[in-house]
Formats: C-alpha cells, structure tokens, sequence
C-alpha cells in the first residue's frame, strides 16, 4: 500500500495536474457593504480559498459622520445629543461616558438619586442592546423564532425609555449634574412588574431554544478561539474580553455613580468561542435584572439634577415667575456652561464594551477636542486573525458575537 | 463627595516608579483631576511602551487619541491611554509631532495600535514610522485633506450628489444656501477682539 501511495505521489506536479488537482487559484470577494448579516455598513474584502478564509479585511468608515468634528462646535450641552446616535443601539450607555466626563472637569456632585436613575436605565439600556444582539446573532446563524421573541422585550424597553424621556431611542436624557427629569413613580412600579414577570417569562423561554439548541452549538462552539493574551493585545473590552476568561468589568473594577452599591457576578468565558461570547451576555442580562431591582429597593426620593446653578437649569414653573430664571435659562442654553481647562479620560462599561470619551478643554464653552474610543473599533480589527482558516459561513456567528454598531465604530 | 466618575483607585508612589522607569526619556509629568500623563521623547517611545507593557505592567493599549494645537511648533499630540487590569490603573503617555517628524509605531506591541494609528493619521496626517498599512480609515476612499485639523473647515471642501445626466455620484465643491455661523459668545463689554456690529464708527471719534 505504502508503495503504491509513493507511486502516485510522483505521478503529478505542479506543472501537469491531473484532473481532479487542476490549481485553483484564491479569490476575492466583498461581504458587504450592504449585507444583512453585516449589522450596518461594513464590507469585507474576504480572500478565500475554497470556502476558507485566508485573509479578511474590514473597510470601514462609510458611516462616518464626523461627530468628533462637529462637537467642536457645539457647546457642551448641545454636543450630547450626537452621542446617542453612536451607538443607536444602546444610546444611554453613551450618553453615560460624556456626562461623566464633564463632570469629572467639572469636579460636579451628582444627587443620589440621580445616580441611581442613571445606573437604572444604564442596565436597562444593556437589556435593550442586548436583546437586539442576540436576537440577530442567532438569527445570523439560522434560527428565526427567538429574535422575534426577545425583539418584545426589545419593545418593552423602548416603550420605557419613551416614558421616562420621551424618545424611544434617542433619549439625550443624562444631562451633567443628573438626569434631564424625573420619572414618574407608576413608571417605576411598571418596570418593577415587568422585571418580575414579562422580562423572565419572554426571556427565558427564547433562551431555552437558542442555548442548548445543537445546531446553534455546531455554528459557534470552537469558532473564533482568542486566548486571554490576544484579547489583551488586540484591546478587547466588554463581553468580549469576559468571553475570553479575563473578569475584567468596569462597573466592578473602576465603579462610577452608585455601582460600588450595587451585588452582581461577572460572568466569563471558558472556551473563548463565540458561544461563550453569546453566552456571557446571556447571563449580563440577568445581571442587568439584578442591579435594576437592587436601585428600584434602595432609590431615595429627593433632587435628580445637580444645585449648581452654573450647570444645571432653573425649573419650568420658576421661569414663568422669574425674570433672573428666564435669563438664567437663556444664558444656559445657548452660551452653555464653561468647562475649566484640562483633560481627563472616562471610560464606562458600556454594553458593547469599554467606551471611553477623552475630554479635552480649553477653558471655553466649547470642548477643545473630544475623542471618542469606540468598542467596536478594536474588536473588527481582530476579524482578520479570528477568522483566519474559518468557513465563509462563520462570518457572520464571528461578527454577531462581537456585537459592531456601525453609528459607533466610523462615529 | 466631588464626581461620580469610575473611581480609580491611586497607587502610591506610581508616577514616582515611573519616572525612574522611564528615566531620561521622560519630559513631562502631570497629575491632573486625578489622571497621569507623562509627555515622553517622541523617538523612544517603543521603548517607553515595552517597559511599561513588560516592567509596570500596562496590558492593554485603548485608545490613540490626536489632538491638534496649531499655535505650538509640534503642532500635534498624540496621546496614548494605557490600562492595567491587574494593578487596575490607567495612564496617558503623550508625544508631540509635526507633519514632517514621523511617530514610532507600537503595532509590534500592541495588534491594535494599527487601526488606532490608521485613524490618528487619516485624521491629522501624523506620519508612524514602521506601521505597515498606514492607509486612511474612516474617510472616503480618495479623500484628501485631513479633517480633524483645526483649519479644516467643518464643512469640508466637497459634497457629493447623484447626478441623473452622469448616472453616477458626483463630487462638486460646497455650496452652502447659508453662511455658516459661528458665535463666540463672548460679552462684548469684555474682550471681544473685533469691531463689533453697528459700532464701526466708535474709533473714528477718538482721532
């Protein structure tokens, strides 16, 4: 047997393929950029061979908005608005950042009850997200009934935020010093109701099709394997580098508002796929219940924006009795407060990952410069060498895993 | 109380270990609202950033933020936001730059610095020597300019349409229906360096 394998080992080359060794040569194809498994605008210029992936490279940018650009001509109350249209997925974890950020230049005390509003739709915020990103992850892979499902959810959430701000989406609701108003307390005890009862029935049942599903299992398990080490060089953040066994959670490590108030695990990863990917955020949804419940027990009543008068607005029924609130109103929203110089880095735990915002002021009214790190933007750089020797048909589990909005990665 | 911000908590002595890590290479150090940054020397700062990766312990590369201030004879800044998620601390090493004086890459370090530098050149034209594909990121494919500059125009220089003759997009140059506005909002009792509106004639009585 061995010689005759040796035998017809010599019988081809190179330069005269029999039949069925006929070169073929790699080619290229574009993913995108209009593709509905892509999450937005991103196109891939994939080398394969065969079906196997040899080399992938992200083209991205065609979102770009040039919002950092623009903020430098808005003053700072103006420029919060752009920040829920990053990542339009989650647009209060972004909001979250900046706010922080001018605080921290500001040195400004923010009331309690404020803190816990914001930690309170900051984990709502992270239920909402990712609802859309395991609903499309799994849809991605094939299955089409749990996105419908956890898009309910998704609905619930939006129909929330609505009330407490008016805005389904862009709700511009975290002002510095607090939040932009009050919430009404039937809203609370909804949403109370609805952690107990919609969120657990809807949720759990989607999940109890998805999680030990097989064929969802064959799609992800041993896909894109990153060790802990390349998840520390390739600058991961966020799910993805819990995915990769590292606890490394912002809102435990570096706690902002009232987190260090606030008992909930962290989950991490085992295997370092995209299953464990998938299923880190699984449980962050639970999580996100937990600490939503834990701020509903312990919110005190009292202020929800900061006193200082140089930050915050008068209120509505002062200004129709006072001339100094009027102007005081005036004053605020369209000179808008100065920021003293200096520059800080706030970085927060946003659903997606770590999202920083560099602040850098020059005394103005205006930020001098404010750079924005998206999550997205290190975890697409990674595509290339997680996808390295995968099948054409695990982009799309690679890239739901990582959860890309593209508002966020061009900015 | 003071802020909510992520509360980071501070080592002691830590911009002192650094200082006699970084030895003569460092220029700079500034503690401000609680956050280190040391400027370095823009040529070593591969250095810098082994030994800060290898000796103290700073894993993680986040962000490569530029910052453009054209008043200064290295008009650029480069700042480079490190974090450590064993000791839990972050710091931001900076370097200054000209459009001439190219930065030392640290995609050999850190992967990821290659897209963050993508960025910081496409934005501001910061040359990194030894990055392999220095190629512009966000902006359009063909775009000139660098727009992040400070004496780039907010709205840029051209704008696009579909043209129905051509049956292709087309570049044209802007074209705004409105002046753009820009307010200074700074009083007019006080410091206002141009002739204000309707006041032209004030200096002509002094004469």
């Amino acid at each position: 047997m061995s010689d005759y394998l040796e035998k017809l080992d010599h019988l081809t080359d190179a330069a005269d393929p029999t039949l069925g060794d006929t070169e073929i040569q790699n080619y290229t194809i574009n993913f995108g950029p209009q593709h509905p498994a892509a999450h937005g605008v991103l196109r891939l210029v994939m080398e394969l061979d065969g079906e196997i992936v040899e080399r992938c490279d992200p083209h991205v940018g065609l979102l770009h908005r040039g919002t950092e650009k623009l903020i430098e001509y808005k003053t700072y109350m103006q420029a919060l608005p752009y920040f829920d249209r990053l990542d339009y997925c989650s647009p209060l974890g972004m909001e979250h950042s900046y706010v922080l950020a001018i605080e921290k230049l500001l040195n400004l005390e923010v009331p309690l009850r404020a803190q816990y509003l914001r930690v309170f739709f900051a984990e709502l915020t992270r239920i909402c997200n990712h609802m859309l990103n395991l609903g499309s992850h799994v849809m991605d892979v094939g299955a089409m009934t749990p996105n419908l499902w956890l898009f309910e959810i998704r609905e619930d959430c939006l129909n929330f935020f609505e009330r407490a701000s008016g805005a389904r989406m862009h709700a511009a609701w975290f002002r510095p010093g607090g939040v932009h108003q009050d919430v009404p307390l039937k809203l609370l005890t909804d949403i109370a109701d609805w952690l107990d009862t919609r969120l657990p029935r809807l949720f759990e049942d989607a999940m109890s099709l998805v999680v030990d599903n097989r064929i969802f299992k064959q799609r992800n398990v041993d896909i894109a394997v990153v060790s802990k080490e390349d998840a520390l060089k390739w600058g991961f953040s966020g799910p993805m580098i819990r995915g990769s066994g590292i606890p490394w959670d912002i809102r435990k490590a570096q706690p902002y508002d009232v987190y260090d108030r606030m008992e909930f695990d962290v989950p991490v990863g085992t295997n370092y796929d995209c299953y464990d990917r998938f299923m880190v955020r699984v449980e962050e949804v639970r999580q996100s219940a937990r600490i939503m419940k834990q701020c509903l027990s312990e919110m005190p009543e009292g202020p929800i924006a900061s006193f200082d008068r140089k930050v915050s607005p008068p209120k509505r029924g002062e200004m129709k009795r006072s001339m100094e609130a009027l102007i005081h109103h005036f004053k605020l929203y369209t000179e808008g407060f100065h920021v003293p110089a200096g520059e800080v880095y706030v970085a927060t735990e946003s659903p997606k990952g770590e999202f920083g915002v560099y602040l850098v002021s020059d005394g103005s009214n205006k930020p001098y410069r404010c750079k924005i790190r998206p999550t997205a933007f290190s975890h697409l750089q990674a595509m290339d060498f997680m996808m390295k020797g995968h099948m054409l048909a695990d982009t799309t589990a690679v890239l739901g895993a990582m959860d890309i909005v593209f508002g966020e990665c061009d900015r | 109380m003071g802020h909510s911000a992520p509360k980071i908590a501070a080592i002691d002595g830590i911009a002192q270990e650094i200082a006699e890590l970084l030895g003569s290479m460092l220029v700079e150090t500034v503690d401000h609202a609680d956050e280190l940054s040391f400027t370095v020397v823009r040529e070593k700062l591969a250095d810098v950033m082994l030994l800060l990766r290898d000796r103290a312990q700073y894993q993680q590369l986040m962000e490569v933020a530029g910052v453009d201030y054209p008043e200064r004879p290295d008009r650029f800044e480069v700042c480079y936001h490190l974090l450590s998620v064993t000791r839990n601390h972050r710091v931001r090493i900076k370097v200054s730059a000209d459009e001439d004086t190219p930065v030392p890459t640290v995609t050999h370090i850190w992967p990821v610095a290659g897209w963050l530098e993508r960025e910081v050149f496409d934005m501001y034209g910061v040359i990194f020597e030894g990055n392999a594909d220095l190629r512009r990121i966000l902006t359009d494919y063909g775009f000139k300019g660098h727009p992040q500059r400070k004496d780039f125009p907010l709205t840029g220089y051209v704008e696009l349409r579909y043209s129905e003759e051509d049956k292709r997009v087309v570049y044209e140059p802007v074209k705004l229906a409105q002046d753009f506005r820009s307010f200074d909002f700074m009083s007019p009792w006080e410091g206002a360096q141009y002739v204000l509106p309707g006041d032209e004639k004030a200096s002509e009585g002094k004469a």
